[in-house]
């Protein structure tokens, strides 16, 4: 897990696949490392990135010799798995986190990872990446972007 | 019957009609996904451009992942199913398959922006309804896939009822062009919500529910958008056949002469 901590999401170069929760299992045997990865959207295009990153991560260690590293499907990867720190190394990126809970008419309220204003507007539910929206604060008129819930309840 | 994974898959009718299955899926998602790609630069507007760019890379996401489990049960390595399968190999429905227009990207492209919000609102709309019944699939794999699938699509459907719902209470142009591209998408739709020739025998092995139940399903879902929008329902038709069963138009080796020529070029390269 501590290596698994030194591999970045090579989109948003703050933080690390273990605190976006994509990391489902870790075992060490004998030498071989055996990782299961959550991906977050299935069309990524950083999947093959992460993993081959992963790898070199796994390698560089004299312990560990050979690697099997994977993605699953199940369980999915939803957005409440990203930990405390990820969400704050988000903000700091000028990401904010992914809301906790929808509104019962499937709105979402952001506060703006700059300002923490909570006056804020959606721009458009489809960012720049797959796991992202673009957002407006009208507080301190910055255009940013959000991490986009995702959950099984949908 | 619950199958937990490919190496437990024995039967073979099971695994027939399984197969069948994944190809209508995989293909469906591939051929849409391919002609929304080629709106890239050309959508109404730029907010729409990233909007449409990204519920394609999704769509797409989903494809590869039906290809894998394809490639679970030994149908061959995933890229070669999505680029190297010639028309008379697939099995997606005709009315994806469709150019988006006259013209191509590259030369006087005049794409209808109406077929592409109907087509793909129909579309969403048939795969939400298909994804909650494989939720309960017999198959446990696909059953995962349509978890993960799911959550993603939700943001797929807002967005084209969104379009849909403004373009028909829009202008009398605007809503001239939506009802002929209703009429179009309808007169081919039924193949989308069609399994083929397999369908009774998907449906018995409990990888999905039966083709009647899901085409009363969608129309309930489509029912009230229609409604608000002062509409009837369309008779849905497969005036061109069913793209189940390998009968496809010249539209759709076009697309695959595009798509695969760079993946033609050096099959054996690494990605």
């Amino acid at each position: 897990m501590n290596i698994l901590q030194q591999v970045k999401d090579p989109e948003i170069d703050s933080v690390s696949i273990v605190e976006l929760g994509m990391v489902e299992q870790a075992e060490m045997n004998e030498g071989k490392a055996v990782i299961k990865l959550l991906p977050t959207f299935m069309g990524c295009p950083a999947l093959e990135i992460i993993k081959a990153n992963v790898e070199k991560a796994l390698l560089a260690d004299a312990e560990i010799t050979m690697t099997d590293v994977d993605f699953l499907f199940s369980p999915p990867w939803t957005s409440d798995r990203v930990s405390e720190a990820g969400r704050e190394k988000l903000k700091e990126f000028g990401i904010a986190p992914p809301p906790e809970r929808l509104d019962d008419d499937g709105g979402w309220k952001v506060d703006c990872p700059y300002c923490n204003s909570p006056y804020t507007t959606m721009e458009n539910i489809f960012g720049p990446t797959a796991c992202r929206s673009i957002l407006y604060c009208k507080q301190c008129k910055n255009p940013f972007e959000a991490m986009k819930p995702i959950s099984t309840i949908m | 019957m619950t199958v937990s994974s490919a190496a437990e898959v024995k039967d073979k009718n099971y695994k027939t009609a399984l197969v069948e299955l994944l190809y209508g899926l995989a293909d469906d998602d591939f051929i849409i996904a391919y002609r929304g790609s080629e709106w890239l630069g050309l959508a109404p507007h730029i907010e729409e451009d990233v909007a449409f760019s990204s519920i394609n890379q999704d769509t797409m996401g989903h494809a590869a992942m039906f290809y894998r489990l394809l490639e679970d049960l030994g149908e061959g390595e995933m890229n070669s199913l999505a680029h190297a399968r010639g028309a008379e190999e697939r099995r997606n429905a005709i009315i994806l398959e469709e150019v988006n227009g006259p013209g191509t990207y590259l030369v006087e492209p005049d794409y209808d922006w109406a077929f592409a919000v109907v087509r793909n609102y129909f579309y969403a709309q048939s795969k939400k309804i298909k994804i909650e019944s494989l939720k309960n699939s017999s198959y446990q794999p696909l059953a995962d896939a349509a978890v993960k699938v799911n959550m993603e699509l939700y943001y797929h459907l807002l967005h084209w009822k969104t379009w849909f719902s403004q373009l028909m209470n829009s202008n009398s142009e605007a809503r001239k062009r939506m009802m002929n591209a209703v009429e179009k998408t309808a007169a081919d739709f039924a193949g989308v919500l069609s399994l083929g020739e397999l369908g009774e025998e998907m449906a018995k092995a409990g990888l999905i529910e039966g083709e009647e139940m899901l085409v009363m399903r969608w129309k309930n879902a489509v029912k009230p958008i229609f409604e608000a929008c002062n509409l009837s329902l369309p008779e849905l038709d497969m005036k061109r056949g069913n793209g189940r069963n390998k009968v496809h138009t010249s539209d759709l080796q076009q697309a695959i002469d595009v798509l695969s020529e760079v993946y033609n070029s050096d099959p054996a390269a690494a990605w």
